[in-house]
């Protein structure tokens, strides 16, 4: 005998927990603790948002005039200060009609930079690419040829050198990273040593001890007689400081490879440096893509150091700005704000498109 | 006829606002018996378990567990669960403590149990699911069949009267199911109330008292095993049995 | 068949057996890093040399010269330069751990709150971190020591905090006990507070695991530390001298007092770290499955004995690593006060280098005092890290 079997249809719930009721009965007065605090953060955003937009945006100057922005002053931010001396700020010390070559060379940098992220782009022709873009950056912002008017190396400040700085020296970092990352993983006691004093070394001390190391100490290193551009020096001290770091994360990207990869490779007649190149290497940098991205981000953020050695970059410039021009010394803030930002637009991008990576390598993997 | 130890009365539950999981689930477990569950992925039957010691939470209806109705009331909550014991399928034992402290914790620290008293009931439950020498290691130095047998033994540890099976072999290698199997029979033949949630339908055969199959949050069909398998009375249960005994 | 030991290993002298050609690409390497270094240091000898610039340590013993803004101990220009340095190690050390501490208690209370009940405590401590990661430390640094120096008032009339505490652009003054018998006995009394609580706490737990009873434990020792710093106060004849800071006619006099320079450092660098100190604290607790919290809600443990007894000790062993690296990156950090004025070693370094031109010892003795400091810690870290593993086949 069957059972007759009657099917019952799905109804709606009879308490609604989606929409945006339910949302924020949930998570902002799910408990009397979060109800409370809910309504003290209200009470406070109602005292302090229409100050703050007063200040910023209300009575705030943005014409480039110091005396509204001084009448202004406590009551009003005064934009006025970047408008009067953005470019200042953003190209250092550069002379003043030429600024359109940093302008071209940052942009050009900046989209190779944007182009290895997109994956479309990842053909040979990228690296070609590079050392275009790269060897372009450089006339354009040394010049002395093609009728471009000479410029020192120590002319070149702001935005343009911070980029310059960040995207060379983790090019740098990279080759020598692997190659410690490497040595540090051989069985050979000699090469595993030296790289793993050199790792803890760098890693030891502070940015700034090493670009002390490069600033007085480099010349020292040289023939008598020869001379080495501070640029070079600075870079050099940055490249050696990203490799360290660089190399441990590579370190862990090998590690986390199965012993089975190279036992493979081992068995199908491949040399080490073959294994390396063909299977170990690729697998391992793909999975520590997001690291390294993370690496470039903190070394972006550490070329602001190099001020400290005499070398205009961002924060450098800005000082420099203002320091000089007494009239608007005292809207310091502003202008710091204004490069914050920069900073922040910058990193909070990349470190957006890190996690994007992350996610998209774990999705590869999980299939 | 003594009361059910179970009982669920019209219950429903939905995840958010229109997965209907649970559909007028009426099911009144007796004491002492020994329920399997069945159906396809998807079908309600670990929701439906997991309901029984509140790990999730119904929205209409009544449910009952050992003369306790469940709410949200916190205290019902924490009777209900010292009398139900739950393995789960990914063991989730705690990997920093040994077995012996897995085992201890929840007598010591929930029950009130001295430590001695609470190792002796502890090793007891060990040798009874034969894997008294492993103590003194740590979880993630056993293999599967052993971790499964000792989450087993730390649930018994708190002498449950019900003990939920949530797919407790689905996660195992086929040379080790034999072994958490051998020890879920003995137990069932020790008069617990089990329910369990499982793909094993010989161990079904064996010990199952009742064997219900579940479609669509929907309890569709219950029987004893030999007339579940032999005779089954609906086109899903005939549909679905064939996929899974068909091999 | 019984087991039989190994034979001894064949030696094959041959260009291509692997272990010959190990030793040579190391005997390779190594000669190549010995020439390396060789040059370097016959260009820098020569130079040296060539520019008359000494070289040794000896510097050292001799006279600084200069005078240091804020010294732990009594510091005078005519001291040696060891001495400087000294004042500089302390000045570092005085930071990086006022900062640690810091950074803990901020980072942990930002990194819990990710986990909010509530959506905006949520949303603002994610924004905290967005913030304070993406912007450089350097720049953190100057912001806060320009909000300091601008916009703070003249010392001559400082923000009053009832009477005993003032703020203004020469730092904050704060009262302190004139230190005498009685102060110290009561720091006794409270060290022996404490010892009597951790006393304490072992037999309510031997207490608790021989009748399942758990007996208090944080209040009594609460209430021993303050019984015994006071008996120890009244032991030494309950001094009451404090040296309060009053407002004179350019400055605040008397008292104590943190510089604007210090108290820049301290809050740059602790809001910077604790962002990343968050991160480790939430990727720590995210770490532990959800499984676990399904075990212990089907044993009928509370949430606070989960939190306790099983999530925190699993989280705690993701955290401690990375967190020890934020420390680490906290005193290297310090490193940058060299930008506002305060005066850490590599400040202090700095001043050395331009007065005597001796780079190389200077640099060397920096780098010397972060090394100590950073080694020490990982071995630390990693003495920690053996003992408290997660044991696996």
């Amino acid at each position: 005998m069957s059972i007759p079997f009657v099917a019952i249809e799905a109804r709606p719930a009879p308490v609604s927990t989606e929409g945006l009721v339910p949302w924020m009965r949930r998570n902002l007065f799910g408990n009397p603790t979060s109800t409370v605090i809910t309504l003290i953060m209200l009470a406070l955003a109602l005292l302090w948002l229409p100050k703050l937009l007063n200040w910023a945006v209300v009575h705030a100057v943005v014409a480039a005039n110091a005396d509204q922005c001084q009448a202004a002053r406590g009551t009003g931010a005064c934009w006025g200060v970047v408008a009067e001396k953005y470019r200042l700020i953003i190209f250092g010390r550069y002379p003043f009609e030429q600024q359109w070559r940093p302008l071209v060379a940052t942009l050009l940098l900046g989209g190779l930079l944007v182009a290895s992220c997109v994956r479309h782009f990842w053909r040979p022709q990228l690296a070609l690419a590079w050392v275009v873009v790269l060897a372009l950056f450089f006339a354009l912002m040394r010049g002395g040829l093609l009728g471009l008017a000479p410029v020192e190396t120590d002319r070149w400040g702001g935005l343009p050198l911070t980029m310059l700085l960040a995207t060379l020296s983790i090019v740098g970092a990279f080759p020598l990273a692997v190659l410690v990352a490497l040595g540090r993983r051989s069985k050979m006691p000699a090469i595993k040593t030296v790289c793993v004093l050199y790792v803890e070394l760098i890693r030891g001390v502070p940015l700034v001890s090493v670009l002390f190391m490069a600033s007085f100490m480099f010349p020292l290193f040289m023939p008598p007689g020869t001379s080495i551009d501070v640029l070079v020096r600075v870079l050099v001290g940055i490249t050696l400081f990203a490799a360290a770091y660089m190399a441990e994360i590579v370190r862990g990207g090998l590690q986390a490879i199965p012993k089975g990869q190279q036992e493979a490779a081992d068995t199908l007649g491949l040399t080490y440096w073959q294994a390396q190149r063909k299977i170990i290497l690729p697998q391992a940098l793909a999975l520590v893509v997001p690291g390294i991205m993370n690496n470039f981000i903190a070394i972006f953020k550490d070329t602001s150091l190099v001020t400290i050695v005499s070398l205009y970059e961002l924060t450098g410039s800005m000082s420099l700005a203002l320091n000089s021009d007494s009239n608007w010394r005292p809207f310091k803030i502003e202008a710091y704000l204004f490069i914050a930002a920069i900073y922040f637009a910058f990193c909070f991008s990349m470190s957006r498109y890190s996690l994007w990576i992350e996610k998209q390598l774990s999705r590869s993997k999980n299939r | 006829m003594t009361e059910p130890i179970i009982t669920f009365d019209k219950v429903n539950k939905w995840y958010g606002n229109s997965f209907h999981v649970l559909r007028d689930i009426d099911l009144s477990v007796a004491k002492g018996e020994r329920i399997v569950i069945c159906g396809p992925s998807g079908s309600g039957k670990s929701t439906l378990i997991r309901c029984i010691n509140r790990l999730e939470e119904h929205q209409q209806g009544r449910l009952v567990v050992d003369g306790v109705e469940l709410t949200d009331d916190v205290k019902a909550i924490e009777a209900i669960r010292r009398q139900v014991g739950m393995v789960f399928q990914q063991f989730n034992l705690f990997p920093h403590l040994t077995v012996l402290e897995n085992l201890t914790l929840a007598p010591m620290w929930v029950g009130k149990v001295p430590k001695a008293e609470a190792e002796e009931r502890a090793m007891a439950q060990l040798k009874r699911v034969r894997i008294a020498e492993q103590a003194g290691k740590y979880p993630l130095q056993l293999s599967g069949g052993q971790q499964q047998r000792v989450a087993i033994a730390r649930a018994l540890c708190l002498t449950p009267k019900i003990m939920l099976f949530d797919e407790p072999t689905s996660a195992l290698d086929p040379e080790m199911i034999k072994e958490v199997l051998d020890v879920m029979i003995e137990l069932a033949n020790q008069g617990i109330t089990m329910l369990c949630v499982t793909h094993e339908m010989g161990f079904a055969k064996a010990v199952a008292d009742r064997v219900i199959f579940m479609d669509q949050g929907q309890i569709i069909e219950q029987n004893n095993p030999h007339d579940f398998f032999d005779h089954p009375q609906s086109e899903r249960t005939k549909d679905f049995l064939s996929k899974i005994l068909g091999h | 068949m019984t087991a039989r030991s190994a034979p001894p290993p064949k030696r094959d002298w041959s260009l291509r057996s692997r272990a010959v050609r190990a030793v040579l690409y190391q005997v390779l390497a190594l000669t190549l890093i010995v020439l390396a270094v060789w040059f370097l240091a016959h260009n820098t000898l020569e130079n040296m040399r060539v520019r008359g610039i000494q070289s040794g340590f000896d510097f050292l013993g001799g006279p600084a010269g200069f005078d240091i803004g804020e010294a732990a101990m009594p510091y005078e220009s005519t001291e040696p330069y060891w001495k400087a340095f000294l004042v500089g190690v302390l000045n570092t050390l005085r930071v990086a751990i006022t900062g640690i501490v810091l950074t803990t208690l901020l980072g942990t209370l930002i990194g819990v709150g990710r986990f909010s009940a509530n959506a905006i405590v949520r949303g603002l401590c994610y924004g905290y971190v967005e913030l304070f990661r993406n912007i450089p430390v350097l720049l953190q640094l100057l912001v806060w020591y320009l909000l300091l120096t601008e916009w703070l008032p003249d010392p001559a009339e400082p923000i009053s905090l009832g009477g005993l505490v003032f703020l203004s652009k020469g730092g904050l003054s704060y009262p302190v006990p004139v230190w005498g018998l009685g102060q110290g006995l009561a720091a006794l009394g409270a060290v022996a507070g404490v010892v009597g609580g951790w006393l304490w706490a072992k037999r309510a737990r031997t207490h608790f695991e021989l009748t399942g009873i758990q007996k208090p434990v944080l209040l009594p020792t609460l209430g021993l530390v303050l019984a015994g710093g006071l008996a120890g106060w009244l032991a030494g004849g309950a001094p009451m001298a404090w040296n309060l800071p009053k407002v004179g006619d350019v400055a605040v006099e008397g008292g104590s007092a943190l510089t604007p320079e210090f108290i820049s450092v301290l809050l740059g660098l602790t809001f910077y770290t604790a962002a990343f100190v968050a991160e480790v604290v939430r990727a720590g607790i995210a770490s532990v499955p959800r499984g676990q919290a399904e075990a212990c809600g089907a044993l009928g443990l509370s949430k606070g004995q989960q939190m306790r007894l099983v999530v925190l000790p699993q989280a705690l062993r993701v955290i401690i690593p990375p967190m020890t690296n934020q420390f680490l990156n906290l005193t290297k950090n310090s490193s940058l006060a060299v930008a506002i004025g305060y005066p850490d070693v590599v400040s202090i370094s700095n001043t050395a280098i331009n007065q005597t031109g001796r780079a190389v010892e200077c640099i060397a003795l920096i780098m010397l005092v972060y090394l100590i400091t950073s080694l020490s810690t990982s071995g630390l870290m990693n003495w920690y890290n053996n003992r408290a593993a997660i044991k696996e086949r």
